[in-house]
């Protein structure tokens, strides 16, 4: 049978990393992309082309410019506690604070389907610049292209931003036995939140969006110097990316479950929409790998920060059960806790 | 929520397990079958098999609706998306089913175009019919005694708004004549059931009396969170070790002795018994539930000439033994090396809910 592109390629689980790493790695190899991270980190002023990705400083003390893209399309395009204008900026702007960087500039690039409303386009507007302000950015290029009603949903956004380099982690390959896991606040909102009003199940409003710039966050947890590796878990949710933290390493990840903040409005909506809240996205949090001494300041930390006054260590790095995660549940049981293979569907019995 | 969380965090959960641990001593090995999917979903997401003492072993029977659906209907339900009239309204799960070419599903027909929905209730495809007028709009009704009296009422609102453009494919199943075929097939080797909850709250638990009164077989109905399996499964062994096979009813607080009178009222208004083919257990007589000549308007198996075809089964699979509880999903050679979530064969991989998924996803 011919293979086609499914809604699965996007998901950002198994079959996207496949379309990564089977087609678009050995097409367009290069250093800065082989590292697969959030963003690129390009080694100091860039002269025409790519420079090395050691990650080090660039020449002459100025910090190396780390770069990073990102497209929105997320239906319906206001949501709980957002929309996809707040979205556009904060997916970029966290994309850059989790390499260890201080966003600085954005581009913005509006694809439009004929017939959206000027009045939501304002709307969208607004709010792309009302986050811009907060999260310390400006939009400083873009570009409109408008298609044929029926042709698009409506709006896709895509953004992409620079930032400078301010705290380098050595990434994936700095990760230690015995270092611990720390999230920065309840997950799954943003998943939980979205498909609600997608579904119109529930419009009660115990469920917002947890879509939030997270440079200070960033900031504050790499302060320390000895964080390993932090990423923001969005499509395929926490247990996606811890996944990547331990894929092809020969380390584990243990994870308490009863330590894993969950809201109860997301436990429930997940509950009736069948979805494990583990996979579902989030827009606003952050996972981080550190030296165990430092979690409890990290903690702290970000406890006084927007949105994190439940973060918390979730689990530890160990060699039980190499390049996998594991789970310690409720119950006191351990089960794997693997990547989302396809899309979260809903339950039926 | 609260009151949910007493069953999901038992504070007596260490103490039970070290009694099941004396308990099982005496039983020596015993096997136990739940029959529906979230009870196989919640025991590999509490990690209860892996403090199970060794004795007892825990597996999945017949009870994912998209797993005990066979190849062949699949395959009928794929001929009838290719029509551009028509509309194709399913469960999720349902669209990654492959019939008997692999990869083949409603998911893929719809990534090449098929007008293919994926909804959470009967509601939303008689919504989408009436949206569309001018297509006809095909409910895939899957599912058991839980999802029957929603397909059922959503047939009478379609009657009632005379709506003429809705159909619903039944391919509702009925539990205990499946449970009855199971147990009376000469490879059944089952010590006990832990029985269905959402169903029982519909059924009643009178349904699953049978199981002690006429196989001697203990049974607990059972409810979905960690304090409830693990109080169900200490129940049906201390059952086993007594020698006092009974029914128990662990879900007092949903479940009830004669069930949901009106839900199994609306069943009976819309729905007759009928022969029904389940994949492991083959043709079942009155175990499914067709359509009655009364609703023949909404009936999508008439309107549309529904007959699926003999198929070969697919090599290798072995969906039709795990179902029946023959073979764990460990035993069967596709198992994690050609049939994966990503790349199912069969739909005991497919669905969330199958023995398969739940194996591969949850299991240390």
């Amino acid at each position: 049978m011919e293979e086609i592109i499914t809604l699965d390629y996007g998901s950002g689980g198994q079959k996207t990393s496949e379309l990564i790493e089977a087609m678009l790695l050995p097409a367009l190899d290069n250093p800065a992309l082989q590292q697969l991270s959030d963003g690129a980190v390009l080694a100091g002023p860039v002269h025409g082309g790519v420079s090395e990705t050691d990650g080090s400083a660039g020449p002459n003390g100025s910090s190396p410019i780390v770069f990073s893209t990102d497209s929105f399309v997320v239906s319906p395009w206001r949501f709980p506690g957002g929309d996809i204008g707040k979205l556009c900026v904060c997916g970029t702007v966290n994309d850059l604070s989790m390499m260890g960087a201080v966003p600085k500039y954005l581009s913005l690039s509006l694809i439009l389907e004929e017939g959206f409303y000027i009045r939501d386009l304002k709307e969208i507007i607004a709010s792309v610049a009302r986050e811009a302000n907060a999260a310390g950015v400006h939009i400083v290029t873009g570009d409109t292209k408008v298609v044929e009603h029926g042709k698009g949903d409506g709006i896709y956004i895509n953004t992409s931003g620079i930032g400078f380099l301010k705290n380098p982690m050595p990434g994936k390959a700095g990760i230690t036995e015995g270092d611990a896991v720390i999230v920065s606040g309840s997950i799954g909102c943003h998943g939980a939140c979205v498909m609600m009003a997608r579904t119109g199940i529930i419009n009660g409003d115990a469920l917002f969006s947890d879509c939030q710039p997270l440079t200070a966050h960033a900031l504050a947890a790499a302060a320390s110097g000895r964080v390993r590796i932090m990423r923001d878990p969005t499509r395929g949710g926490l247990a996606t990316t811890l996944n990547e933290f331990t894929e092809g390493t020969g380390l584990c990840i243990e994870v308490d479950e009863d330590t894993i903040p969950i809201d109860p409005a997301v436990a429930a909506a997940c509950d009736l929409l069948g979805f494990d809240p583990l996979y579902c996205a989030c827009e606003g949090r952050m996972l981080a790998v550190t030296a165990p001494e430092d979690a409890e300041a990290i903690v702290s930390a970000l406890r006084r920060l927007p949105g994190s006054k439940n973060a918390s260590v979730i689990g530890t790095v160990t060699r039980r059960r190499p390049g996998h995660v594991l789970l310690k549940t409720t119950l006191g049981g351990h089960r794997l806790l693997g990547k989302l293979s396809g899309q979260q569907l809903p339950r039926i019995c | 929520m609260l009151y949910e969380s007493a069953f999901q965090k038992p504070r007596q959960a260490k103490a039970l397990l070290k009694k099941l641990e004396a308990l099982s001593l005496a039983t020596g090995p015993i096997r136990l079958m739940e029959i529906c999917g979230t009870h196989t979903m919640a025991i590999a997401q509490t990690g209860i098999k892996s403090l199970l003492p060794k004795n007892i072993e825990l597996l999945s029977g017949p009870g994912c609706p998209v797993c005990v659906t066979p190849a062949n209907v699949i395959d009928e339900v794929l001929r009838l998306s290719s029509d551009p009239h028509r509309i194709i309204a399913s469960y999720g799960d349902l669209l990654r089913v492959p019939g008997s070419h692999r990869q083949d599903t409603l998911w893929h027909r719809k990534a090449m175009g098929a007008h293919i929905l994926s909804v959470y209730s009967p509601m939303d495809a008689l919504e989408a019919a009436k949206a569309h007028p001018e297509k006809e709009v095909l409910f895939l009704g899957v599912g058991f005694e839980t999802t029957a009296p929603g397909t059922a009422a959503c047939i009478l609102e379609a009657a009632r708004q005379g709506i003429r453009n809705f159909f619903v494919l039944s391919l509702l199943k009925q539990t205990p004549p499946a449970l009855r075929a199971l147990i009376e097939a000469p490879d059944f080797k089952v010590s006990g059931f832990l029985c269905p909850g959402h169903v029982a709250a519909v059924t009643g638990s009178r349904a699953f009396k049978f199981l002690p009164e006429d196989y001697a077989l203990p049974a607990v109905i059972s409810g979905f969170e960690a304090g409830d399996l693990l109080a169900s499964v200490f129940k049906l062994t201390q059952m086993i070790a007594d020698r006092q096979p009974a029914l128990y009813n662990e879900y007092i607080r949903l479940v009830k002795d004669e069930g949901n009178p009106a839900a199994q009222a609306m069943i009976r208004q819309v729905f007759g018994p009928g022969d029904s083919v389940w994949r492991g257990l083959g043709s079942v007589a009155k175990s499914g539930l067709r359509i009655r000549s009364a609703y023949a308007d909404f009936d999508g198996a008439r309107r549309f000439g529904f007959a699926p075809k003999e198929t070969e089964a697919i090599p290798g699979c072995r969906c039709a033994e795990i179902i029946r509880g023959v073979l764990s999903p460990w035993q069967c050679p596709l198992f994690k090396t050609t049939c994966t979530p990503k790349d199912p064969v069969g739909p005991c991989m497919v669905s969330s809910e199958g023995a398969c998924a739940a194996a591969y996803k949850y299991s240390e």
